[in-house]
């Protein structure tokens, strides 16, 4: 056997650790639930993750009220359930139900716009959190500042709980479209955009090199069909939340089972028409065109 | 021109083709890298990598592709194989957990998530047989190698624990070389 590594070198919670962490759940599904008999369903189903919370977001939606991180007992429960990564929502800056979740052993923290904000112009200071987060961006500007605050993962806002995949896909070009843009620019165009954009300067520049997010980009709201899911992934997203549209569905088990299928052959239509037969009604949804401002949550710390 | 295939069914595939490509420059040559997420490209292969990322995932999407056995003749033709992380899990002899089916590429058993959940996970500079220098590990959510059979070999240990192994053309990590620029894992297990 070689020789002992000594122990003392060793370093938790850095950035390529935290990134680490969003790049292994790529090409996957992550699975809203709400009880650890749901996790297990969705485990079984293939999906990568779990995020657990209190209430699905339709159901948030229709009952209204104060939308707050879950019970950590339940999601203690999740976690002892499960064998793959659980993950939390936090209220927009609530650093002390982030540091909860953290205490309970999560995987990773959403700081969600699908709960009521905690703080009106402040997100959650993420680089002093061992855990990775995650966080919702309608645009470029506003994935760079949440990375910039620390973020390990980016994922579309959309709008959660519609079942309407409309929000996602325009939040996915936007972001998409943007760096397109970036990458034909010169150095000082793009500190101009920078300031501009309310985006750090060191972020534009390198995102533009790059030509895609410097973190893992999932697609998130809305999504609530194998086809939904499979169009997201040609949108270039990294992999798929799935919130409302599983357990809302008519059967979570054939829906659960056909999205990740649908995820790792999205771009075979032979295919997908297979996957998406016979599954069973998606959930019922609400179209978000014509939706009022009050009632959408994207607009939600930005 | 080598084809290095990388098993894309789910996990951090551009990061291994990024490594793969890396680790051939380095050398002065090239190679092929190709995205493995139906069945029917592994017989075309010389060398595969199976990923990091979610074991249960991976091994299930795996079998409903009927990836899993195109793997299993790829490794008894004595064609290189590098496992990460899931990826050893999923080559290993078992996992001791029914909701992995693993491949017995590698005489291992594994624990998953052994080293624990994400705020346990960490990197640190590994000492591995045959590399002059140590090596930057970064383990995820790693598992942990607990039975070695008698024809595997343990490359590196930490914290007295077996974390990365070789049998034949099978190398496995419970970390990720994939994650940091050095490129000698991948030139240890394809080109070297």
């Amino acid at each position: 056997m070689p020789e002992e590594t000594d122990l003392e070198d060793l370093k938790r919670g850095t950035e390529l650790v935290k990134r680490g962490f969003a790049q292994m759940q790529k090409g996957g599904v992550i699975m809203d639930v709400v009880t650890r008999e749901q996790a297990r369903i969705a485990e079984d189903a293939g999906a990568v993750a779990v995020m657990a919370l209190e209430a699905v977001p339709a159901d948030i939606r229709k009952r209204g009220g104060v939308a707050r991180m879950a019970d950590p007992a339940r999601v203690a429960e999740i976690i002892d359930e499960v064998s793959i990564p659980v993950m939390g929502k936090a209220r927009i800056g609530h650093r002390t139900e982030a540091q909860i979740l953290e205490a309970i052993g999560v995987d990773m923290i959403d700081e969600s716009e699908v709960l009521t904000p905690a703080d009106n112009d402040y997100h959650i200071d993420k680089r002093e959190f061992t855990a990775p987060f995650v966080c919702g961006a309608r645009n470029l500007g506003e994935a760079l500042r949440r990375i910039d605050e620390g973020a390990a993962m980016i994922r579309t806002k959309g709008e959660a709980g519609t079942g309407d995949v409309n929000q996602a896909v325009t939040h996915q070009r936007a972001i998409k479209g943007t760096i397109r843009e970036l990458w034909g620019k010169t150095h000082e165009e793009r500190e101009r955009w920078a300031r501009e954009n309310e985006a750090p300067a060191d972020l534009v520049h390198e995102t533009a090199e790059l030509g895609r997010l410097p973190v893992v980009n999932f697609a998130a709201g809305g999504i609530a069909t194998p086809a939904d899911a499979a169009l997201m992934m040609h949108h270039g997203c990294d992999g798929i939340f799935v919130g409302s549209g599983i357990f809302g569905a008519e059967d979570p088990v054939e829906m659960g089972n056909a999205i990740v299928e649908a995820v790792n052959n999205w771009d075979d239509p032979e295919r997908l028409a297979d996957i998406a037969s016979d599954i069973g009604k998606g959930m019922k949804g609400q179209s978000n065109v014509g939706m009022p401002e009050e009632e959408r949550l994207q607009g939600r710390g930005v | 021109m080598p084809r290095v295939g990388v098993v894309a069914v789910q996990g951090d595939v551009s990061e291994h083709a990024a490594a793969i490509d890396r680790a051939a420059r380095s050398r002065g040559e090239t190679a092929e890298v190709v995205e493995i997420r139906r069945s029917g490209i592994v017989p075309d292969c010389d060398a595969l990598a199976l990923p990091g990322g979610e074991s249960t995932t991976i091994s299930r999407l795996l079998r409903d592709e009927g990836i899993d056995e195109e793997i299993r003749a790829h490794v008894a033709a004595g064609k290189p194989v590098l496992a990460t992380c899931a990826g050893l899990i999923v080559a290993s002899r078992d996992a001791k957990d029914e909701r992995v089916r693993t491949l017995d590429l590698l005489d291992v058993t594994v624990d998953r998530n052994a080293f624990g959940r994400q705020k346990d996970s960490f990197e640190a500079m590994l000492d591995v047989s045959g590399l002059d220098e140590p090596f930057p590990a970064v383990f995820i959510r790693a598992p942990l190698i607990d039975e070695v059979g008698a024809d595997a070999r343990v490359l590196a240990a930490w914290d007295g624990t077996p974390v990365a192994v070789r049998e034949g053309p099978v190398v496995g990590t419970s970390f990720h070389p994939e994650l940091t620029p050095d490129v000698r894992f991948h030139r240890l297990a394809f080109f070297d």
